[in-house]
């Protein structure tokens, strides 16, 4: 990972739609994302229907989120106060550089060479894993999906299921191949059935769990009145490195924060259901500073801002600091559904990543994360599904406006230029019915060929799907001929 | 009650049919349409684009070419959308998409129309999510005499049109269509309806290019058809 570059976006990432090409040719790819996709959506919409008071539900997580970012700095000033009071030590890092080495150090310092994950966007973000091996220090991720896209030197194409883009033989393959570099291999009758699949995570990951003496793990929560850390989870990997090691360094995002232990009724409530489908979590656990003779005897604190108070000052854009990452946009996106999560290019794919990458990178500074906010057709399924109301829709359209106001000035883009000269003919109902008529004329002339192909940029349009030809008087040349008013 | 119509520039200038048939609707029905000679279109590409500055400068001459409408009528979900959210004007509020103001304003769902065949109806995003039409266009088709109503498998995912996502992302734009046409192609239906001439030009062009035979219409037009 290099020095100075946030570390949201993965270096030299393409645009979207250079990325989109490679992944929809992938046949394999889209089976698997339009089986799991399906899937969970539909169990989504039934666990949602359960609930007679789902709407009121997300009107609290919206309003709660909205007094967290107004409040933002009394609320982590407070979290530090509760969390020192419970005997926990908190650090503030600006950026990944930051956060990266608050946490190398803390590791080095207990003389540790190697330490267990629980799956964390946070750690993500900044390339913990990668700034830990330029340190020395292994870090094992011991979330399920994690360890699999690990071990394959992947990266995670899902907020929630890290390797939804992988079935089961490919699985099968990478544990074979690569378990026994780092650990306990595989048995050699690995088959691809579940049970045996999890059977070997197990007895690969017991190992590391007995021996760590730190555990990294991000946040869900965060309760400023009583210094309460959380995490929910599935496969109660977290709760082993929340328990067994001596140190416990957790990294988490400042917006996670909330004002008090009594609001995680709404979470915990808006969260299982709209990420994994299910009533509750299996796993909750929360943890407040330390408790002598029980789990971990030292707790760590790291507040990570890497682009989020940028993100606070925009009062337009900053509700996609709202997101709890439950990931129930992505699984109904069609645009994610079919291109995958690495076309995003970002720890934050589909449509949560598309409004929240360019913003915590900043808009106008690179052409990849410029490129996000176009990569939807504002359908507004995300809207409904968001379990905190984030109006992403609207936000995609606002980030628009940014992307081109940052590259307006200078030689304008074909597109810049097509859509003043649009705005010129829109600008009077003489010049329209002008334009209508040479369309009408050109549309006939290029018709003779068949309408079916189009030069230029258009032929993006052409290339799959035929031109209606323009009529040959339009409605408004109809109406004023047959004198009507 | 003064109804305008609003005849969005690519039906005025691609599909004026629409527009004809909103109007035939409309007189069968009794009522009087005027359409103001002075509207132009609403903004919402250059809106959706990200060229706000744009967009805005056509909103004004949108509310003085209907200002002193009880109703502005308009065959678009997706327009009929952008104006009533982002139009801060007077006329906004009186902006309603076809099948909400038959259903909704006039009370009407048997508009006394005759289509003898197979139909499908693709509910479009922003009718469906940003309007909320709900099953409106549905209920005006079901009374269309004659008509073999089936429902499209998926039928609520988008199409992939997205205005200039079809061009910026044309790509993903066409995997989404193709999807969409399989779907349609499921039903047997030998019409595609829809509320939207912008997804209709995007899914017809596609059923068009691979000679499917399905044919698209707008509501409009299946509601203006008779014996």
């Amino acid at each position: 990972m290099s020095g100075d570059q946030v570390n949201v976006v993965w270096l030299g990432s393409p645009t979207f739609p250079q990325a989109a090409h490679d992944a929809l040719q992938d046949t394999q790819l889209r089976r698997n994302l339009k089986h799991a996709t399906t899937t969970i959506r539909d169990k989504r919409l039934r666990a949602v229907a359960e609930l007679d008071d789902w709407e009121t539900l997300r009107e609290a997580g919206s309003q709660i989120k909205d007094r967290v970012m107004r409040h933002l700095d009394e609320y982590l000033l407070q979290l530090e106060a509760s969390v020192t009071a419970a005997g926990g030590v908190v650090h503030w890092a600006e950026d990944a550089r930051e956060a990266n080495r608050i946490v190398s150090e803390l590791v080095r310092a207990k003389g540790a060479t190697e330490v267990v994950k629980i799956k964390s966007m946070a750690t993500q973000e900044i390339g913990l894993n990668e700034a830990l091996e330029d340190d020395g220090i292994e870090a094992t991720e011991t979330d399920l999906a994690e360890l699999i896209v690990q071990l394959n030197d992947d990266r995670p194409s899902h907020i929630l299921v890290p390797a939804i883009h992988r079935n089961r033989s490919e699985i099968r393959d990478i544990f074979q191949r690569e378990m026994g570099k780092h650990g306990i291999a595989a048995p050699d009758d690995l088959t691809d059935e579940p049970r045996v699949l999890a059977e070997a995570a197990r007895v690969h990951l017991r190992e590391k769990f007995l021996r760590a003496k730190v555990a990294i793990s991000g946040a869900n929560f965060a309760c400023a009145d009583t210094g309460t850390v959380g995490v929910v989870e599935s496969e109660g990997n977290g709760r082993m490195c929340l328990t067994l090691p001596e140190t416990l360094i957790t990294v988490m995002g400042i917006e996670k924060v909330l004002p008090s232990f009594s609001d995680l009724e709404v979470f915990l409530q808006l969260l299982p259901r709209s990420s994994t489908a299910e009533r509750m979590n299996p796993y909750t656990s929360l943890w407040t500073g330390v408790t002598p003779g029980d789990g971990p005897q030292e707790f760590h604190l790291v507040l990570l801002d890497n682009g989020r108070t940028k993100t606070l000052a925009d009062t337009a854009g900053r509700s996609a600091l709202h997101c709890i990452r439950c990931s129930a946009c992505l699984n109904v996106c069609p645009v994610y559904e079919r291109t995958g999560g690495r076309s995003y290019g970002s720890v934050y794919p589909g449509p949560i990543g598309a409004v929240l990458t360019p913003q915590l990178v900043g808009v106008g500074t690179s052409e990849h994360a410029d490129s996000l906010p176009f990569a939807s057709t504002l359908c507004g399924a995300c809207y409904d599904a968001c379990p905190v109301r984030i109006d992403i829709p609207e936000m995609l359209v606002h980030l628009r406006a940014k992307v081109v106001d940052a590259h307006r000035g200078g030689v304008p883009k074909p597109e810049a230029l097509a859509m003043k000269g649009a705005r010129v003919v829109f600008g009077s109902p003489r010049r329209l019915a002008w334009a209508e008529r040479l369309g009408a004329i050109g549309g006939r002339v290029a018709g003779i060929g068949g309408g079916r192909w189009l030069p230029g940029p258009a032929r993006k349009w052409t290339g799959a799907r035929d031109v209606p030809v323009p009529a040959r008087e339009s409605f408004r040349a109809w109406w004023r001929k047959a004198g009507r008013r | 009650m003064r109804v305008a119509l609003f005849i969005t520039c690519y039906n005025d200038a691609l599909f004026p049919d629409t527009g004809k048939a909103v109007t035939a609707v409309l007189e069968r029905l009794g009522h009087t349409v005027e359409f103001p000679a002075a509207q132009t279109c609403c903004g919402q590409m250059h809106h959706n684009t990200g060229y706000r500055r744009e967009a805005d400068s056509l909103v004004g001459a949108f509310n003085d070419a209907f200002r002193g409408y009880d109703a502005i009528v308009t065959p678009s979900g997706s327009c009929g959308g952008h104006v009533r959210h982002h139009h801060r004007t007077e006329t906004a509020p009186n902006v309603y998409e076809f099948s909400e103001f038959l259903v909704d304003v006039l009370n009407v769902t048997d508009v006394g129309a005759y289509f003898p065949h197979r139909v499908t109806y693709h509910p479009t995003c922003h009718s469906l999510r940003m309007l909320r039409v709900g099953d409106k266009p549905l209920q005006l088709l079901r009374a269309v005499e004659g008509i073999d109503l089936v429902e499209l498998p998926e039928a609520e995912s988008c199409c992939g049109f997205g205005g200039t996502f079809a061009m910026k992302n044309s790509e993903t734009s066409v995997a989404m269509l193709q999807d969409k046409m399989g779907n349609v192609r499921k039903t047997g239906a030998q019409t595609l309806c829809a509320s939207d001439n912008s997804c209709l030009m995007h899914i017809g062009g596609g059923l068009s290019r691979v000679k499917s035979g399905v044919r698209t219409l707008h509501l409009a037009e299946i509601l203006a058809a008779t014996r």
